[in-house]
């Protein structure tokens, strides 16, 4: 691990990737069957594995959309299981940020804790940003955090982030176990206080 | 101001509030399984971290285990692998693990209030988003991600944003033949599976009430199906008799001061929600997925909806789950051939299901062409039902008796779906592949509607055989 490491996420820009469909679940997003190992090495070349067998149209299988970064879908994106393996698989396959219309809890959660934004944008927006990436898949979506909005060719439109997450994302402190630690002794206190963990 | 279970547990729990807004809250029970929990304990070793309270996280084996031969080393070398990895674990941090040795083992979420773990007014932490199920005795119980899982173990908290509070009320008797499995898949068709997204549930109403532990946990488990990361039931009565004289809860006289601080954690009366839904009990009918979501689901007597009559933006998603499935819009559910019966999974893999599925599979034999299985949710629902000689019935009418384990809910073992084969499953989740294969496809019910299915090899309404 360096020391130079840049942990904020204000604003990142990478070419886009369009998923369309509402309530993609993280068993879509990686079958079961891959969550048999122990690290979370190679889950980049299962992400959408069965949806890319059964539709050799889906963009994870087109070349155009090789490396791109940014992702675009759309309602309740990720919902269902909490396997960690899903943002895993997507991070590991390059995306660095998601924009969507609706997001699963944990889904969301989970991607603060690997510093991938999600952010929410309308479902007009988001078709229309879907259909722009696919007639112009080079161009490079730009995802402000910070000013909480994402930018294609000399459009911009508006996608939020939650304060909460939002400021951990631009500060750099979603890397949550040392921000944690740092409460010290107010996390026995806090237990001590409970009537289960004191004794009834 | 009148609070509500949710205020105060929230509160009782709250570290301090974080730079970012968020609440550092800490962690009271802590349970694990060997599926999340390996890359965690890496980034444990990785950062020379410890196990901060040991003493408040227990873990299991379910996902991966089979349900036939559970001696190791497991055939599946996968899986003996995570198995292997879950003891290591276990012993080098100093925490506890029910394993098959212990009799105690059995899917995280029934062994957790099956042995006390899971109390009152506790907030619960799993790597599993069916966490949500030990809300049923008033708690806050969420699933998290393998990385949270890291911060629960190093550090006993999380960091999360109090979500906003919906109280569901269910009100009115069900009738005969219709169950908890049914009033939750009912909860999520009306709310919606994106609905309770941003939101906590409280149960309650007359239904509610009236329902065995059980029961609730049943409803609670589907929580995270309809989006809602957590809900609970207020503790009452029920939930003090449910817990007296379980292994982790205490006995004599600090069970009553217990049970005392328990009923002081529930909403009080008057507090306010951010929502409140209603539904009539009296006016459901079993209920059966048809697509690819939990909240794809009609009456059993209903036929499947057309797409037209959906929201435009809804409608793609409804199409991809008519092609996936099968069905034509308008064909009636009921009488959709199967070809496997599962019952079993936190959802309904405890002993009063195995009752009620028994109950049903007295009355006849498993149709030739149906594969059925009944897997317990641990060693002491098995023990117990096998006690009942409830193992015998479905074994004389066709069944498959196994171990207890996750089994064929989310098919990580050997028992699995082969290319598209239709299973009526008493299990949470009808995501394409959910069951093992890329293919398969899923008809979520109850498991006396499991049962009835597995009798008839097709879609059937339970309560023309219960009558
Ligand atoms: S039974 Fe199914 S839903 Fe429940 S914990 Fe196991 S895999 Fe998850």
């Amino acid at each position: 691990m360096t020391l130079t490491t840049d942990f904020k996420r204000r604003q990142i820009s990478g070419r886009g990737i369009p998923v369309t469909g509402n309530d993609i679940d993280t068993d879509r997003i990686i079958p079961a069957r891959f969550l048999k190992a122990v690290t979370f090495e190679g889950m980049g070349e299962h992400a959408f594995e069965d949806a890319k067998k059964q539709n050799p149209e889906h963009p994870f299988a087109q070349a155009v959309y090789q490396g791109a970064s940014v992702l675009v879908v759309g309602q309740n994106f990720g919902c269902g299981s909490s396997r960690e393996h899903a943002p895993q698989a997507l991070m590991r396959w390059g995306i660095r940020a998601i924009v969507g219309g609706s997001f699963g809890e944990i889904f969301f959660g989970n991607c603060v804790m690997l510093g991938i934004p999600c952010l929410v944008a309308t479902q007009a927006d988001l078709e229309w940003l879907q259909k722009a990436i696919g007639r112009s898949p080079q161009e490079p979506v730009v995802v402000d955090v910070d000013k909480q909005e994402a930018r294609f060719g000399d459009r911009v439109i508006k996608a939020t982030v939650p304060d909460g997450p939002r400021n951990q994302l631009v500060a750099g402190t979603w890397d949550s176990t040392a921000v944690l630690l740092e409460a010290g002794a107010a996390i026995e206190a806090t237990a001590k206080k409970l009537p289960y963990v004191s004794g009834y | 101001m009148a609070r509500t279970l949710l205020d105060k547990v929230w509160e009782a729990h709250t570290v301090r509030t974080l730079p970012s807004g968020q609440t550092q809250l800490l962690i009271g029970l802590h349970l694990i399984h060997e599926v999340t929990t390996p890359q965690a304990f890496q980034m444990l070793k990785d950062a020379k971290l410890r196990v901060r309270m040991p003493e408040r996280t227990f873990g299991t084996l379910d996902h991966i285990i089979p349900t036939t031969d559970q001696t190791r080393p497991y055939a599946d070398p996968m899986a003996e692998d995570m198995a292997a990895h879950m003891y290591r674990n276990m012993k080098d941090f100093g925490l506890s693990l029910f394993d098959m040795s212990t009799g105690k083992q059995g899917i995280v979420h029934v062994i957790g209030p099956e042995l006390g773990l899971t109390q009152p007014g506790m907030t619960i932490a799993c790597g599993d988003s069916h966490t949500s199920t030990h809300g049923a005795v008033g708690a806050i119980a969420f699933g998290i991600g393998t990385t949270q899982v890291r911060d629960v173990l190093a550090t006993q908290c999380l960091s999360m944003a109090k979500p906003k509070l919906r109280q569901v009320r269910v009100d009115g008797a069900l009738a005969k033949g219709v169950y908890a499995k049914d009033v939750i898949l009912a909860i999520i068709g009306t709310l919606g599976v994106k609905g309770g997204v941003g939101y906590a549930y409280e149960y309650a109403g007359d239904v509610i009430d009236r329902m065995t532990m059980e029961e609730r946990l049943t409803v609670c488990n589907m929580s995270i199906e309809g989006g809602a990361r957590f809900g609970y039931v207020n503790p009452d009565a029920t939930t003090i008799e449910y817990l007296r004289g379980r292994p982790y809860v205490p006995a004599g006289a600090a069970f009553d001061r217990a049970a005392n601080w328990w009923k002081t954690i529930a909403t009080e009366p008057g507090a306010a929600f951010d929502d409140v839904a209603r539904l009539d009990g009296a006016a459901l009918e079993p209920v059966v997925t048809w697509g690819i979501n939990p909240g794809m689901s009609v009456g059993v007597s209903q036929t499947i909806p057309k797409p037209e009559s959906q929201p435009e933006p809804e409608r793609p998603t409804f199409r991809e789950a008519l092609a996936h499935m099968g069905f034509e819009a308008g064909q009636a559910i009921k009488g959709a051939k199967i070809d496997v019966a599962f019952v079993g999974s936190c959802t309904n893999g405890r002993l009063s299901d195995l009752r009620v599925a028994a109950e049903v599979a007295r009355k006849g034999k498993v149709a030739k062409h149906v594969r059925a299985l009944i897997v317990p949710g641990s060693q002491q629902v098995a023990k117990a039902a096998e006690a009942e000689g409830l193992h015998e019935i479905f074994q004389a009418a066709g069944f498959q008796w196994r171990k207890a384990g996750c089994s064929m809910c989310l098919g990580m073992n050997d028992d699995k779906l082969q290319g598209r084969e239709m299973s009526a499953s008493s299990s949470n989740r009808n995501f394409i592949g959910r069951q093992g294969s890329p293919t398969g496809r899923t008809l979520l019910m109850s498991p006396a509607m499991v049962a009835a299915a597995a009798l008839s090899g097709a879609v059937a309404d339970v309560r023309e055989i219960l009558r």
